[in-house]
């Protein structure tokens, strides 16, 4: 439903504050809908149409239980599309209307604007509609059992790929620097020097050396395939395995939505906080009359609330989006201000700069969550907001705040956003023991894969490869492969040189 | 408007549903009572069905967190929904609570045990009636005037008697336009039933034998009010004398005495005589007991009570053998004998919990 003539207005009005504040973005179109039209559209990922799935369902459950039993309501839904389409909730009164408008067109800015977002479809709205037209049809034509279950079992590996895929631009150099130009030469890559030390620092023999190297390893390497390790395992998959036509191309559907979904998990702390930061800024300086006050004051505190266990997406967001902007103000950056130890100069720091506002859209053109966090959360930061790291406890099988220090909490942050806190895995071989067997290997970080799923995921990679699939990963400290051949899993220990 | 995630909805529900078969035997053997909650819902957790991927499990990663207190302070307990620490930008592992409502329950339960539908007892069912409004008279009171109608008519007759007006439509009704709902008595057939449970209090029937009654009754409830619109219950406390007692009391006293299980019987037969006219009621009991009658005397009587009075007036009696450590178990045989011939007569050995669901299957599953 479009909207009523007074929201239609203060939509206009709204966005013309946006615009006053420097945010940038793509035509939005607001729409009007009731609870259970919102829990659908919610559950489809924000989307109008999807594909049919169990899941979808399973989310519409949770949404739709939550609010007939007054637990949760959905306030805002936007779409990264151009232009950008917006959900209200037909029953929210004005002022949660006007702020969600407010709090829309600030996402509809990052999702512009951040360089995270900038490979993403944005006719997304129309490629789900086809990618819902294409599955439909082979349901019809193959079987809704059939289709479902290999829905299912690619919604198993659809995060096995390469979240930064999109930004690399692969050429003909391989990683390691080895090249071949045409039959048989190889470039030996040099030590720089000048002319006449070139022949000392670079010696004859130590070339012929290094060339010998270099074509063994290029000899192995022609055998190998594929030749680099591979992270978009699902692409690989897509192009190699033994797949009916049509599975191919629901494969390449999971994987093209997941690629554009990844961004806003990329950046879900900064999305949120970036669109709260503006929407109490416009509330707060522009748009709130006296009578809507109250109203707005509570909502706004439930957004930002926090619960012992969670971190609050938009909370810390907006802190630190306030911090940068505060600092950058005052100038409480570089050598001078982190070298100085006197701490009541250091709280007290003002170089009057006012460079905060520019820093801060800067902050949002170029960040993701992990450098966001990476670079802005400091020990202060940590202190002020009580944040802490958490793990669980075994003796008493509970969760328990385990450290206040600042390089603790840091370091568990980054690695829970880290490729969205999954494990890295690597295809190393398609042709492991020349018996085309994939030979996956985990990136260890010294924490232990799931071990129940990670041998169900197996068994996923087989119903797709339908040759055996291996994994190497660590269990308990020792490295070890676990297979899936079709019928049963193996698990064995890797003597320590004999790696894959 | 029906939204297009409700396939997809259902097909979830449909998986979910598929998860409760598999787990209804240890519900009902674990003696889980699923708790009623508000009118009829239960609530049982069903896990969300996660598809596998690979990952981390959350209790060997743990979190960041926000919030007082401190180190060592613990933030809940060890299942997977307390720390959503993947900074909340993925949805953790959360446990769905999916609300079965009793009749999808005892729809299942009846699946599971292929339980065949009550067929009501004999065509002498009572009917009921209830109105409904399905017509338009030109008489009745104001109150059910039908305003729509009622000005159809005027703008009927005055479009054909040429006074009605374009231009200024004004629509006026006479008394005689006036329409007026009325009601149609529909005969509703409506299948009453009451379930008579008797329980042995003696001493011999411990704490965990009332338990294993009281998981089995609640499932034979569930069943039959699937079945019934209405039911009515009657419990009964029998050791040497019998009584009527409410439910609360029935599955909480513990007597200690002798046992005569006629006298159960006879107050079954004469409530059933002042109350519950057989030709209108379908009628069930449920006896439990440890099966440690005071005389072989008194069996035969019991016997004699069931064939004669009580059988030929009622549904189906049931009679569950509950197995306690003092009882000696010869009435089960003994009425086994007497009664064997007879069509609605059912009986159970209930040595333990998992027997439960064998024994439901034997009193339900003659679909009387």
């Amino acid at each position: 439903m479009d909207l009523t003539p007074e929201l239609a207005a203060e939509a206009k009005r709204i966005a013309e504050y946006a615009r006053g504040y420097g945010l940038d973005f793509y035509d939005t179109i607001f729409e009007l809908l009731d609870f259970d039209e919102v829990n659908q559209v919610a559950s489809y990922g924000g989307f109008p149409t999807r594909y049919p799935h169990w899941r979808f369902g399973m989310d519409y459950e949770q949404l739709s239980k939550g609010y007939a039993y007054g637990l949760s309501k959905i306030y805002e839904l936007v779409i990264n599309n151009d232009p950008c389409y917006a959900y209200l909730m037909k029953s929210n009164g004005l002022t949660d209307q006007k702020l969600v408008m407010a709090h829309v067109y600030a996402h509809c800015d990052f999702f512009k604007n951040n360089i995270w977002f900038s490979k993403t479809n944005r006719k997304m709205v129309d490629e789900t509609a086809n990618h819902a037209t294409r599955i439909r049809r082979y349901v019809d034509r193959i079987g809704y059992e059939a289709v479902e279950r290999f829905l299912d079992v690619c919604m198993s590996i659809d995060n096995l790929i390469d979240y930064h895929a999109p930004f690399i631009r692969r050429g003909d150099h391989d990683v390691e620097g080895l090249e071949e130009i045409g039959e048989g030469r190889v470039i030996v890559p040099k030590l720089k020097s000048k002319d006449y030390m070139d022949s000392y620092i670079n010696p004859t023999e130590y070339l012929e050396q290094q060339k010998k190297e270099i074509e063994k390893k290029l000899q192995e390497r022609k055998r190998k395939f594929p030749q680099e390790p591979i992270k978009d395992i699902v692409e690989f998959l897509i192009k190699y395995a033994p797949l009916e036509k049509w599975q191919r191309d629901v494969l390449a559907i999971i994987r093209e939505e997941a690629y554009y979904f990844a961004p806003q998990g990329q950046t879900k702390i900064m999305n949120e906080g970036w669109a709260t930061y503006w929407h109490s800024r416009m509330m707060t300086e522009k748009i709130l009359t006296d009578g809507e006050v109250i109203d707005y004051a509570d909502h706004h505190s439930g957004t930002l609330g926090t619960r012992p266990g969670v971190i609050n997406p938009y909370k810390i967001g907006v802190e630190l989006f306030r911090d940068i902007e505060n600092r950058w103000n005052k100038g409480q950056f570089g050598k001078e201000y982190e070298e100085c130890e006197n701490m009541a100069e250091k709280s007290s720091w003002d170089r009057k700069l006012g460079l905060g506002r520019d820093k801060i859209f800067e902050v949002r053109r170029i960040y993701n969550d992990v450098t966001f966090i990476d670079t802005f959360l400091n020990a202060d930061f940590c202190r002020e907001h009580g944040l802490f790291a958490y793990s669980y406890n075994y003796k008493t099988g509970q969760y328990e705040i385990s450290d206040r220090d600042f390089k603790v909490i840091k370091q568990k942050f980054l690695f829970s956003l880290t490729n969205f806190g999954q494990p890295i895995i690597m295809l190393h071989d398609a042709n492991y023991r020349n018996r085309n067997e994939l030979y996956l290997v985990h990136h260890t970080e010294g924490v232990d894969l799931r071990l129940d799923w990670a041998k169900a995921t197996l068994e996923a990679l087989f119903a797709i490869w339908q040759r055996p699939v291996n994994l190497e990963t660590t269990i308990e400290g020792r490295l070890k492969v676990i297979s899936f051949d079709g019928k049963s899993h193996v698990e064995k220990e890797l003597a320590k040189d004999n790696r894959g | 408007m029906v939204l297009r995630i409700h396939k997809d909805h259902s097909r979830f529900k449909e998986i979910v549903k598929g998860h409760i078969k598999q787990d209804l035997k240890k519900y009902v053997s674990n003696g889980e009572l699923i708790g009623k909650k508000g009118k009829d819902l239960v609530s049982i957790p069903i896990p969300r069905i996660d598809l596998p991927r690979f990952s981390y499990s959350h209790k060997k990663t743990g979190g960041v967190g926000q919030g007082e207190g401190q180190v060592g302070t613990s933030l809940g307990s060890g299942d997977e929904t307390a720390g959503q620490g993947q900074a909340g930008n993925l949805p953790g592992e959360h446990l769905l609570e999916v609300d079965v409502t009793l009749d999808e329950l005892a729809t299942i339960l009846g699946e599971e045990l292929e339980l065949p539908n009550i067929k009501p007892k004999g065509t002498k069912t009572i009917s009921s009636h209830k109105e409904r409004y399905t017509g338009v008279h030109v008489a009745g009171p104001e109150s059910l005037r039908h305003f729509k109608r009622t000005y159809k008519q005027a703008l009927k007759r005055q479009i054909s008697s040429g006074s009605y007006d374009p231009s200024n439509p004004i629509v006026i009704p006479f008394r005689e336009d006036r329409r007026y709902r009325s009601w149609k008595l529909v005969p509703q057939p409506v299948n009453n039933a009451v379930i008579f449970y008797l329980m042995d209090v003696s001493g011999s029937m411990g704490t965990e034998q009332k338990e294993t009654v009281r998981t089995e009754s609640f499932w034979i409830d569930t069943w039959l009010r699937s079945q019934y619109k209405d039911l009515d219950f009657r419990y009964i406390i029998h050791d040497a004398t019998a009584r009527e007692v409410d439910s609360e009391t029935f599955y909480h006293t513990r007597e200690s005495g002798g046992t005569i299980i006629s006298s159960a019987y006879k107050l079954c037969d004469k409530i059933i005589t002042e109350v519950y006219s057989p030709s209108e009621w379908n009628i069930y009991i449920f006896h439990f007991s440890d099966g440690d009658n005071w005389s072989g005397e008194d069996t035969s009587f019991c016997i004699k009570l069931l064939r004669d009075k009580l059988l030929p007036n009622i549904n189906l009696f049931a009679y569950g053998q509950v197995e306690s450590q003092y009882g000696t178990g010869q009435f089960l045989k003994d009425v086994q004998e007497g009664l064997g011939n007879q069509d609605n007569v059912a009986f159970s050995k209930i040595e333990s919990k998992e027997d439960i669901l064998d024994s439901i299957k034997v009193f339900l599953g003659k679909g009387k």
